[in-house]
């Protein structure tokens, strides 16, 4: 949201001298308003922090971190070590699923904003980023649903096949070993890709569309073809919009909860090496147990992860705004 | 906008294709790389025509009137009954989170464009880093203001929508609000008219169809949301519950306690649901890109 001055102040607002009551009190609303929208931001973080407290006073700050076991059925009242609540395996499921759901995304994401704003012929233009658009329209837990029941079954043969020959591989091996059930953090991520995509090709779009015509009519003009005119004058331009808009949608993929609770397998004992294995993210603890939290410190622990959770989306976030920010300002 | 101190990469690709034979080869690289990204086009529409063809198949052979005048029956593998408790409380706990969001969301978004400073200018900025803040979280929130204190809600499970739509409006709302010339708020204060009347009666007035496009994709997202709503509105209820203070099912939530029992029977009503959700968010979804598209037309 840039320069918001522009409008706000009125060459005349000087002429009008005594400003009403009502005109005060309308302000005094509006901005009454977007104080709601900051408490929001600060009430979450307070109140999720204020329900952790018991837990993290009771085990220690760190030893959330230092842990990836998540047993609650060893809490008890009073022991305090080790700290059954280990959160260690969570931000390694959120992590990896993120990391896959990114990696399968963001070509993609680049080739079809490409496709759409240099490629495709105008009249498909508006209808193929409305297509886009409806995967995001699609709600997470259709995605979950139909990733049980449609995708797993289809990775079956692919994944059997990564592990017979990826798998064998020494060293590395143990990433892709099996065996495989279908849910996994896999899946989780090609879950996540999907879902990301369209969020990330939206802002391509956008920052593919801020390349002055000149340039490209430029490389044109110097005979250059259009993959060669894309990847001279436009595809340069917009690294810094293309990084930012990874993070941003990292961020998103990091949030993500139902359909990857759905596919994940929910393991939450330990970190799985295997990407075929299973395991479970910071979002899909807390979904799967937070109505049937019944051990001690159970639900006071649930609320340190979703505090955690909330603090690198946070972070994701800012970085990632700043950085699309930066780019649009520097383009205007 | 100056060319980067690097290098440029025009001169070396001018220099590196030196001669006839490196013509045909730029010619056949281009043709290659345009076919690349047609496939990778088509691919991702392919996805979309998977979930969407998939979802209608397994959702029609269940989806019948019945579907939307029958509950769940008390034992979920057995056959039989519909989602009418979830689609009557999706439609009253997105209808109230639109209630509280709209009229906030709009406000705040007058307040950044409108008003300025460095206040609304920092609003801006936290609206778009709530956008990206995980549903679950926002549930979790909730359950700490309202559940720990009234219990699990309607009202719960539409303030954590309101929270997830509020920033969606925000953005929606300021960006339409940059549209509106500057000239016609000159306009009416070159008539003595009021700040507040201005806003009122001028632009917030030519800003509407945009408005409504944001809000009708804000109520999209929030029809379809599930994970807040576990930690808020809780909905194991198996018949219509229309008291906003007591726990409500959502369609959302129905879709994901039958798909997850493992009975056949439940998974068949959690399919006919997945579709009559997707229906009822393409038509929000079509319906406002329609009005944004007349939008666009007019303005042209």
């Amino acid at each position: 949201m840039a320069s918001p001055a522009a409008v706000s102040d009125l060459p005349t607002d000087h002429l009008r001298g005594r400003v009403g009551y009502a005109d005060r009190l309308f302000k005094a609303t509006m901005f009454a308003a977007a104080g709601i929208v900051l408490l929001v931001l600060l009430c979450t973080a307070a109140f999720l922090i204020d329900q952790g407290w018991p837990a993290l006073r009771h085990y220690g700050f760190f030893s959330f971190l230092t842990s990836s076991r998540w047993a609650p059925s060893d809490a008890t009242p009073k022991g305090t070590h080790p700290n059954p609540y280990g959160i260690l395996q969570f931000a390694y499921g959120t992590a990896v699923t993120s990391l896959i759901g990114m990696v399968i995304a963001l070509p993609v994401a680049v080739a079809v904003a490409l496709f759409i704003t240099e490629v495709a012929p105008a009249w498909m233009r508006r209808p193929l980023s409305y297509a886009v658009d409806l995967l995001a329209a699609i709600p997470s837990v259709v995605y979950g649903f139909w990733g049980i029941f449609a995708l797993l079954p289809a990775l079956h043969p692919i994944v059997n096949f990564l592990i017979s020959t990826l798998g064998r591989i020494p060293g590395v091996g143990a990433v892709f070993a099996g065996p495989f059930f279908g849910v996994s953090y896999f899946a989780a991520g090609l879950v996540l890709a999907i879902m990301v995509l369209p969020i990330v090709t939206a802002i391509f779009r956008e920052v593919f569309a801020t390349t002055p015509i000149d340039e490209k009519e430029a490389a044109r003009a110097l005979g250059l073809t259009r993959w060669e005119m894309l990847r001279t004058a436009l595809l340069p331009r917009s690294r810094s919009g293309i990084v930012g808009a990874g993070i941003l949608g990292l961020g998103r993929a990091f949030g993500e909860t139902i359909a990857v609770t759905m596919v994940i397998g929910n393991s939450v004992l330990a970190i799985t090496t295997s990407i075929f294995g299973q395991g479970a993210t910071m979002s899909s603890v807390i979904a799967n147990e937070f109505t049937e939290a019944v051990e001690p410190f159970h639900l006071q622990s649930l609320f340190v992860v979703a505090f955690w959770l909330l603090v690198i989306t946070f972070v994701v976030n800012v970085a990632g705004r700043l950085v699309v920010r930066r780019t649009r300002a520097g383009l205007a | 906008m100056l060319a980067p101190p690097r290098a440029d990469p025009t001169e070396q690709v001018l220099q590196s294709r030196g001669g006839d034979d490196g013509q045909s080869g730029r010619h056949v690289k281009d043709v290659a790389m345009t076919v690349l990204l047609a496939v990778v086009m088509l691919a991702t529409l392919a996805v979309l025509g998977w979930v969407l063809v998939y979802v209608a198949a397994q959702g029609l052979k269940y989806l019948g009137p019945t579907f939307f005048t029958q509950n769940p029956p008390g034992n979920p593998s057995q056959a039989g009954g519909g989602f009418e408790n979830g689609i009557i409380g999706s439609l009253i706990i997105v209808g109230m989170a639109t209630l509280f969001s709209v009229p906030i969301g709009v406000a705040a978004a007058v307040a950044i464009i409108e008003y300025g400073g460095r206040f609304a200018a920092a609003t801006g900025f936290v609206a778009d880093v709530l956008v990206g803040l995980p549903s679950i979280v926002i549930g979790a929130f909730v359950y700490v203001l309202w559940v720990t204190r009234f219990g699990f809600s309607g009202v719960a499970g539409s303030i954590a929508l309101a929270i997830i739509m509020l920033p969606l409006i925000v953005r929606a709302t300021a960006e339409m609000l940059r549209l509106v010339p500057v000239a016609l708020r000159e306009a009416a204060a070159s008539l003595g008219i009021s700040r507040a009347r201005t806003i009122v009666s001028v632009v917030l007035p030519s800003a509407r169809a945009g408005i409504t496009t944001g809000v009708m994709l804000a109520v999209a997202r929030a029809m379809g949301e599930t994970a807040p709503l576990l930690l808020t509105a809780l909905g194991n209820q198996l018949f219509v519950v229309t008291n906003p203070t007591k726990p409500i099912s959502t369609l959302s939530l129905e879709i994901f306690n039958n798909a997850i029992t493992g009975f056949q029977a439940a998974q068949a009503r959690a399919w006919a649901g997945a579709l009559t959700l997707i229906l009822i968010v393409l038509i929000l979804f079509v319906a406002a890109r329609l009005i944004g598209w007349r939008l666009a037309v007019t303005r042209s």
